[in-house]
């Protein structure tokens, strides 16, 4: 069957209305991941129900506190902010690293973590970051860690009639910052065959207070390493300590081998990005304090 | 399975024109620009959004029309090949595309000018590097980019009004 | 000695004819053509790789409303054992039929199995859908080794190759050519090497995806637009393949969006013109993507074992290459030109060389740019490169020792003319790049290329305009900027300027017969028809004003766009002016074989870095040195030698067809085929070596295939350089990469 409605609301409550009969309908976010699964036949709504014209979802608001981004925000509309990349410089690296520029255009955070792909780029940095899900539903609204988010492949813990509102990162502290690598065959327009994001806050003593660690593309969700964050908490960030952290990501990946790659392939590079990934996010903090 | 005539109005601005078309709910821009509108100079190559040949401006954000639905330019503004050159004359990537030969077959052209005009729009001083990442969604098996690429670094200092 | 010497426009880089329309949206490819009326063509496509089609019902489909036409391959030809010409070797017939549509059997995945026409592209899709097909499914086999298996499961059990006894097997051909006594030569070697080397199948990946529109009148006749590499080829195999007369077909070349090899076939053609007979509506019918990749022809992938003997002065003395290829479901002829084209770029009186093919359940391979090199070179070359390093030589240095020269003969036995391979070579010894040291942690490597240049049949048709622009018909697809060389060949024949020539593409009914742009034929044989219409044109300018002049003819001189004689001038504008007056219009056709090819020859240089913890390659300097004979417009020189060049790395590092168990394609799109995009490329510095072809007017050689030869070897090369491991099996992906570090 064919798309058979298109239904542009303006308001959260008229969103809601939209779904409230039952049917087969879809969220439009920026329809890049939407719009090829209805085109390869994966996915068959029979309602679109775009979200772009509601304030809320394209919004993106910094406080003293927080970051909050609209979940349909396009990449393009993060990554060219005036505060978000330097607040969050590996977030910024992974929407950049989102298909190509026109993709990116319309790409959003929101969708891409809706969509729920193991291998996608945002989600590890958002997982880094410590971002919160605020969803809106039938019952109410409630708030879920983005690692709780995604519940499997392409699946999202999202009930029939809930919206994913925006993305709520909490600010960075002094001394934190964060970074995203992935590893693809070129350089752009591939998906990530493993994906590492990392946030660690660094004392002026050089001794890490704080990690997260996360990668994506080695297991059917992309994971939060609490075990590579405890090797690097305490620690000067030492030859050791990451080598232990990376043993533990590498302990924590479960991949599959396919036509990306290998799970051997998959299981050493994550370590490699996530050792690279530290380094980066400890050049930034000792930058900014310079 | 009949599929019934369900069809919107839209009204948009189509290369400066306030211009009216019926699309289906599901109907993606690509195909209403090519079929409705005969605006042909925008290509289909894969459908996906992984060629860029469709590449358009929809209110002057870079986008693939295959992976935008119609009924979203309601109101918008979109801006395809055919929109380029400001009635005889030519937009400077494009001038700068035939006099470096940055096209072979052709059929990735339209998508490289609109995106290339948008990269000169949102960063007049590309660097080499700069520019090949932000054109890397638009795939040519003909030319290896390299004339291209120095078709729109060229294009860059016509337009900064500096001399080649 | 060519004919002409001094150019004054030859060689220059004026705008191409066609550019205009082209960057600004105007130009028209396959698809961007809608008739009155129109109705869509959808194709029905196998799910299994492998099956007998038990039956196939249309009923339901055809019932449903605004849908007007079924068809099958019952409505295509029975075809025998006739043979059709085609640009780049000849085609059985009955491996042309089943890549158009399958007649009961199902060899490949994705295989056209029927076809309808309704009045929507949705509707026509939804139709697809009604159709039932029963299928027989059969076990499917895509590994070449595993189809040569006794217990393998046989695609074609009514065909033997020659020389084998009739026997159920997935051989497809095989050949083998010895010169001198290889034997012999390998006994008085000092050095001998023999070495494996792979590379997968790949598709050309044009951007453009196949499409058509056809009608067909109540007299039988069809028309046919398209996008194709030759609409003279498209309608001898429309015709053979649905049995409508030849002459009955008019088919028009749309522009072209990329082809490579890939579009000197049909493929929808045949069905939107039975569509068209049998509703009596005009048909269009547009290849959706992930079909391009599943159902038309791609380049085979190919297993050398080269093994090679030199003596310690660095001669090379024998050679002996085995090729085995895939051919996918049908015979698509890879392995003759591996067979003897190998060695070509060797001084070798001994070797032997061998190529089989063999029958897999994918599709049918097809022509890709230097059909079948690549593969063979990536392991000839490579293997020259190890003898190299044996011998303590450099690379460069022990080419030039054993390079082919005029006079030298290759396995196909005709000597060489004057060819441009030592020249390349010496550019290459001498460029800055090869001098310029290796940057810490990169590598570097050097290879060459052969391809031996198509002539074959060409046609132009010039019309002198009255106020002295001049239109020339030909009937060469414009696959990357033919018009241009066109225009520039006639202008400087004619004296005119480059702006009042009008080149365009001329259908099939309205210039003579030519075969199809490929084979690196079209700007040497079509560019010789257009020069020899030109020489008419000036020959009878010359001839009218003698006559105004009442002088003999041949005292009359040509030059600068005017006749002279003494102080008298009549200028080109003038005689065309007055053509009614002096003699009537002012037309002349050239049609001719071009036997005047010259093979052409390249080397490229390549720096490449390793990433050694994650395998990743990038290329960081690359240059290709090719000769050219004569360019005729080097922007579209340079552009053939920089985009084949970069396919060739595509290839090398990450371009492969992925087929699961089952014999699905698993990539089949631009996000998993992964060709190369802008961000991972440099610069690629195109140098152009001119070595006149002697028996060319103005000396030109053909250049398009000749740059995707090298590009393999000289990057596995630098990748050893880079890593200090050797790698013979492509793509050299990051996983292959560390897997291949790791275990060293």
């Amino acid at each position: 069957m064919a798309v058979q409605e298109f239904i542009s609301p303006t308001s959260l409550s008229e969103a809601q209305q939209a779904v409230s009969d039952g049917a087969v309908s879809s969220w439009l976010a920026g329809g890049t991941d939407l719009l090829v699964g209805i085109r390869l036949g994966a996915r068959d709504p029979a309602r679109v129900v775009d979200l772009k014209q509601i304030p809320e979802l394209t919004a993106i608001e910094i406080d003293d506190a927080s970051v909050r981004i609209g979940a349909a925000a396009s990449a393009f509309d993060v990554l060219h902010n005036s505060d978000v990349p330097s607040l969050f410089p590996g977030l910024a690296e992974a929407l950049d690293l989102i298909g190509s520029t026109q993709i990116q255009g319309r790409c959003s955070a929101g969708g891409n973590l809706c969509n729920a792909s193991p291998a996608a780029d945002s989600i590890p940095a958002l997982i880094a970051n410590g971002a919160q899900c605020r969803i809106l539903g039938p019952d109410g609204e409630r708030m879920l860690a983005v690692e709780d988010f995604v519940v499997g492949p392409n699946q999202n813990a999202l009930a029939p009639g809930e919206l994913l509102v925006e993305l709520i990162l909490p600010r960075p502290t002094a001394g934190t910052s964060d970074s995203y690598l992935r590893l693809t065959p070129r350089t752009e327009m591939d998906i990530a065959v493993a994906g590492a994001g990392v946030s660690i806050t660094v004392d002026e003593s050089g001794n890490c207070a704080a990690a997260r660690v996360a990668i994506g593309a080695v297991a059917p969700t992309a994971l939060l390493v609490d075990a590579a964050a405890e090797a690097l908490v305490g620690s000067q960030l030492d030859q050791a300590a990451i080598d232990a952290a990376v043993e533990a990501v590498r302990a924590a990946a479960a991949p599959i081998s396919d036509k990306r790659g290998t799970a051997e392939y998959r299981t050493h590079v994550v370590g490699v990005l996530v050792t690279r990934a530290l380094a980066k996010a400890q050049d930034r903090i000792t930058e900014a304090r310079s | 399975m009949n599929k019934p005539l369900n069809k919107m109005a839209v009204q948009a601005t189509i290369n400066g024109e306030s211009t009216a078309f019926l699309c289906s709910p599901g109907q993606v821009l690509a195909e209403v620009l090519r079929d409705e509108l005969e605006l042909i100079g925008t290509k289909i190559g894969c459908n996906t959004g992984d060629c860029g040949a469709c590449s358009v401006l929809v209110d002057d954000r870079l986008v693939c029309s295959c992976l935008v639905l119609a009924a979203e330019v309601e109101g918008k503004s979109v801006q395809t090949v055919e929109g380029v050159a400001n009635g005889g004359e030519l937009h400077p990537v494009q001038q700068k595309l035939l006099e470096h030969g940055g096209l072979q077959c052709g059929i990735c052209t339209p998508g490289v000018v609109i995106a290339a005009k948008a990269l000169l729009e949102h960063n007049p001083d590309p660097t080499e590097e700069q520019a090949r990442y932000w054109l890397a969604g638009n795939l040519c098996r003909c030319t290896g980019y390299d004339k291209i690429i120095r078709a729109v670094l060229d294009a860059a200092k016509t337009m900064r009004g500096e001399a080649a | 000695m060519n004919a002409y010497q001094e150019f004054r426009m030859i060689g220059s880089r004026p705008v191409r004819p066609d550019g205009l329309d082209k960057v600004t949206g105007r130009a028209r490819y396959g698809a961007d053509l809608n008739m009155q009326g129109q109705l869509y063509g959808h194709v029905v496509r196998s799910p299994h790789a492998h099956a007998v089609i038990r039956s196939i019902d249309c009923s339901k489909a055809l019932a449903m409303e605004g849908v007007l036409a079924v068809m099958t391959g019952q409505d295509l030809v029975e075809p025998g054992n006739q043979m059709l010409g085609s640009g780049e070797g000849a085609m059985a017939l009955k491996d042309v039929v089943p890549m158009v549509m399958s007649q009961g059997k199902v060899l490949f995945h994705s295989q056209a199995v029927a076809a309808v026409a309704a009045t929507s592209p949705e509707l026509a899709a939804q139709a697809a859908q009604a159709v039932e097909v029963v299928y027989d499914v059969l076990p499917a086999v895509t590994d070449v080794h595993k189809a040569l298996a006794a217990d393998a499961p046989i695609l074609h059990d009514d065909r033997f190759p020659d020389g084998y006894p009739e026997e159920p097997t997935n051989l497809a051909t095989h050949i083998s050519l010895t010169v001198g006594d290889p034997d012999a030569a390998f006994e008085k070697a000092e050095v001998v090497i023999e070495q494996n080397y792979s590379v997968p199948m790949c598709h050309q990946g044009y951007i453009e995806p196949h499409a058509c529109v056809a009608r067909a009148d109540a007299a039988g006749r069809v028309e046919l637009w398209c996008c194709t590499q030759g609409h003279f080829t498209v309608r001898h195999y429309t015709s053979a393949v649905t049995g409508i007369d030849l002459g009955k077909i008019k088919v028009t070349a749309s522009e072209i969006g990329g082809g490579f090899g890939g579009k000197t076939t049909v493929y929808l053609e045949p069905l939107a013109v039975i569509l068209a007979q049998k509703s009596g509506r005009p048909v269009k019918m547009v290849m959706d993507r992930g079909d391009v990749f599943r159902a038309t022809g791609p380049a085979p992938g190919a297993e050398t074992k080269v093994k090679l003997g030199a003596t310690r002065d660095g001669k090379l003395i024998a050679a002996d290459v085995e090729c085995l290829m895939d051919s996918g479901a049908y015979n698509g002829n890879p392995a003759g030109i591996p067979a003897f084209m190998a060695t070509a770029c060797y001084k070798l009186t001994d070797a032997r060389s061998t190529g089989r093919s063999v029958y897999t359940n994918k599709p049918k391979i097809h022509a890709y740019r230097a059909p079948s090199i690549p593969q063979v070179t990536l392991g000839f070359e490579l293997a020259i490169t190890e003898l190299a390093a044996e011998l303590g030589m450099d690379p460069i240095e022990f080419r030039l020792l054993n390079a082919v020269e005029e006079g030298d003969a290759n396995m196909m036995g005709a000597p060489y003319n004057r060819i441009g391979l030592r020249e390349c070579l010496e550019v290459a010894r001498n460029h800055a790049h090869y001098k310029s040291a290796v940057a810490e942690g990169a590598g570097r490597g050097v290879a060459m290329g052969y391809w031996i240049n198509a002539g074959m049949q060409s046609s132009a048709t010039l019309n002198v305009i009255a106020d002295g622009h001049v239109a020339i018909l030909t009937g060469s697809p414009d696959i990357g900027g033919s018009r241009a060389s066109m225009a520039l060949m006639a202008s400087e024949v004619l004296g005119i300027p480059f702006e009042h020539i009008h080149p365009k593409v001329a259908a099939t009914d309205a210039v003579g017969h030519t075969d199809l742009t490929g084979g690196s034929r079209t700007t040497l044989a079509t560019g010789q028809a257009v020069i020899q219409a030109a020489e008419q044109c000036v020959a009878e300018m010359c001839r009218r004003a003698a006559a105004e002049w009442d002088v003999e003819a041949g005292v009359v001189t040509w030059s600068q766009g005017a006749a002279h004689y003494g102080d008298q001038s009549l200028t080109f504008e003038e005689l065309a002016s007055r053509a009614g007056a002096m003699g009537g219009p002012l037309t002349f056709s050239s049609s001719l074989t071009s036997t005047s090819t010259a093979p052409g020859f390249g080397v490229h240089i390549c720096d490449a870095e390793v990433d050694k913890e994650t395998g990743r390659t990038t290329i960081t300097r690359y240059t290709a040195i090719q000769d050219a004979g004569k360019a005729i417009h080097p922007d579209y020189v340079e552009g053939q030698m920089q985009g084949g060049a970069v396919q060739g790395i595509g290839w090398a590092l990450n371009e492969e067809y992925l087929y699961n168990a089952d014999g699905v394609l698993e990539n089949p799109g631009f996000l998993d085929y992964r060709i190369p995009v802008a961000s991972d490329l440099p610069f690629i510095d195109a140098v152009i070596v001119e070595v006149p072809n002697p028996l060319h007017p103005f000396g030109v050689k053909g250049v398009g295939e000749v740059p995707i030869v090298p590009p393999m070897p000289a990057i596995a090369e630098a990748v050893y350089q880079s890593t200090g491991v050797r790698f013979r099996d492509l793509p050299l992906n990051p996983p292959k990469i560390v897997a291949a570090l790791a275990s060293n």
